[in-house]
């Protein structure tokens, strides 16, 4: 395709509303594949966790995993979704070798939950997402394309399948159209696919990591002009793997779209992908019918008819859920709904709710895990987890604080030192030594020598410039290498020059 | 009554990627419309009071516990493969995209 116009978006969005739609498929952390028993490791060499059933070797018969059952119902009932009393697997018939059944086992007019919601917030204001259905399903395995150009098919060009994913538990979550989001549209989206990867990794039932591919999300969009009760024509976007793209694809769609419809024509509908690096979509092929898929019910498997106690049981195994942990933290912690939500982009909700549960004050377990520990895991590129600080590290940190052993400066170098793998905090302090320098007798003696080292900004002090005295502070924390506690210096310096 | 046309027989043939020739394509047209019509009668019979059947056992929920079973090597796993490469099946590359 050759480079598209677009509208501006702003301009877009005075003529045009758009109606967004997101599929989301979530891979289940079950230790077994959804109808056999290989285990489900991401990153195993190729094909090392496969078997008859699963290479749909003649003969193979699938059985159901409880665990990705009871899985896919907690989804359904967080997402406040009926669970259906009877539904039966269907077959998904389609040619392609990342099924080497040649059909995907998935579910098609009887999805397991159906009719839930999801309420989002963004910029203050709340969205009701509509859950049209949540059904069960298995992935597919994974294709590499070798060689060739690509877009084309040449002789040269084959693909190397690996069949480690295929069968791993699927759940796929689709939202009824999400309509009167005008320009927040791309940050409604987002906020849907936060909110939900969010709730998943509460309910412990996948680790959904976009970067690995255990959560991607497909997203719909069409535009009709503002005032029209007709919905347009839908492009659907594929495999958006961050929560960044999805914002970026709903805003690249709405301003392509924009440009066709201005040109008066008409957007096709059309599976696209979205391009990391441009941040646009391309066409990919057109969407193929459902008829296409010759959709059958499963004959290797029985029906489901989940027991009203089982599910139940289930609901009454439900964690805290993330929007009722929110409201209840934010009152603990009194911090404002823009802070928490930093907190939680940050990934450091756990951390802190742990921290304060062993006893920290929040604001500081806050300031060390926000201030402090995020930023030095935005610099080293990983996740706040994976720093070699625990809790506890940071109670232990803001207790020493507290007591006064050591100050903000000197704790940063605690940290520095814990994350280096130099010990607990203790060690840290007592290794590097970093105790504030208390001993007045020797906060003295360095006092003076600062005082006999500035005779001028001594002069202004003498003569009542006591705004001065930072200039003197400052050489002392300097002398003391950061140990002195800096008011008490200050308190010191002046008593001396004006006492 | 129902005719499958021999377009219809193309749409099929392309989407069970069968090369079916010209001739074939009439004679699987008069076939497939055989088995339909023959099919078809279970309409006759259907009544409201009898729900579809898709499955013949009077089973529901067959599940099995979570647990990780001894598959297949992944040259067991490959031994039947036409062509292998890297450890995965090589196939001809048939789409331009993913499924």
């Amino acid at each position: 395709m050759s480079t598209e116009t677009l509208v501006p978006y702003d301009e877009a969005l005075a003529r045009y509303e758009p109606v967004l739609g997101i599929e989301t498929h979530i891979e289940l952390g079950t230790n077994s594949k959804m109808f056999c028993g290989c285990p489900t490791v991401f990153g195993a060499p190729p094909n090392t966790q496969v078997c008859p059933v699963c290479l749909g070797l003649p003969g193979a018969l699938p059985v159901t995993n409880r665990a990705a059952i009871e899985g896919i119902i907690k989804i359904g009932l967080a997402l406040n979704c009926s669970i259906v009393e009877w539904c039966r697997f269907a077959r998904k018939n389609y040619f392609y070798p990342d099924m080497p059944k040649n059909f995907q086992i998935s579910q098609y007019d009887e999805p397991l939950c159906v009719e839930g919601h999801l309420d989002v917030e963004v910029d203050g204001q709340s969205y009701r997402v509509e859950i049209e259905r949540v059904h069960m399903e298995e992935d597919t395995g994974k294709s590499l394309h070798v060689g060739g150009t690509t877009g084309r098919i040449h002789g040269a060009d084959h693909s190397l399948v690996d069949y480690n994913r295929a069968g791993i538990p699927l759940v796929e979550i689709v939202t009824k159209p999400i309509p009167a989001t005008g320009d927040k549209a791309p940050l409604v989206a987002r906020a849907y696919a936060t909110e939900l990867r969010e709730l998943v990794r509460a309910l412990g039932v996948s680790d959904v990591r976009m970067e690995e591919g255990s959560m991607r999300c497909d997203v719909n969009v069409s535009l009709m002009p503002i005032g029209s009760a007709t919905w347009g024509t839908r492009s659907e976007t594929k495999n958006v793997n961050s929560l960044r793209s999805v914002e970026r694809s709903v805003r690249h769609e709405i301003e392509r779209q924009a440009a066709v419809l201005d040109a008066g024509e008409r957007v096709v509908q059309e599976t696209r992908h979205f391009q990391e690096d441009t941040g646009t979509t391309t066409s990919g092929r057109s969407k193929e019918e459902a008829q296409d898929y010759r959709y059958f019910p499963e004959p290797d498997l029985v029906p489901m008819s989940p027991s009203r106690d089982w599910v139940e049981e289930l609901r009454a195994s439900l964690p805290e859920l993330p929007a009722a942990r929110r409201g209840r933290v934010r009152g603990e912690w009194g911090v404002t709904e823009k802070e928490l939500q930093d907190i939680v982009n940050a990934g450091a909700l756990d951390l802190i709710e742990e921290t304060v549960q062993a006893g920290a004050e929040a604001a500081a377990a806050r300031k060390w895990w926000m201030n402090e520990l995020s930023r030095r895991a935005t610099a080293q590129g990983v996740e706040l987890t994976a720093l070699p600080v625990t809790p506890a590290d940071v109670v232990r940190v803001s207790r020493l604080v507290a007591e006064g052993t050591i100050n903000d400066k000197l704790a940063r170098q605690v940290l520095d030192g814990v994350l280096a793998g130099e010990g607990t905090p203790d060690e840290v302090v007592e290794r590097r030594g970093l105790k504030v320098v208390s001993d007045e007798g020797e906060l003295a003696t360095i006092i003076d020598e600062v005082i006999a080292g500035n005779p001028d900004v001594a002069e202004k002090i003498r003569s009542g410039k006591v705004a001065a005295a930072g200039a003197l502070v400052g050489a002392v924390m300097k002398a003391t290498r950061g140990q002195a506690d800096a008011g008490r210096a200050r308190e010191l310096i002046i008593n001396k020059l004006t006492g | 009554m129902s005719a499958i046309t021999r377009d219809e027989v193309v749409h099929l043939a392309r989407l069970s990627r069968l090369a079916l020739r010209e001739d074939e394509l009439d004679h699987l047209a008069t076939q497939l419309d055989d088995i339909i019509s023959a099919v078809a009668r279970v309409q006759e019979v259907a009544a409201e009071n009898i729900p579809p059947t898709s499955h013949a056992l009077p089973l529901t929920n067959v599940l099995r516990a979570d647990q990780v079973r001894p598959g297949l090597t992944p040259e067991q796993a490959l031994s039947g493969a036409p062509a292998a490469e890297e450890q995965r099946f090589k196939v001809p590359r048939i789409l331009d995209e993913e499924a």
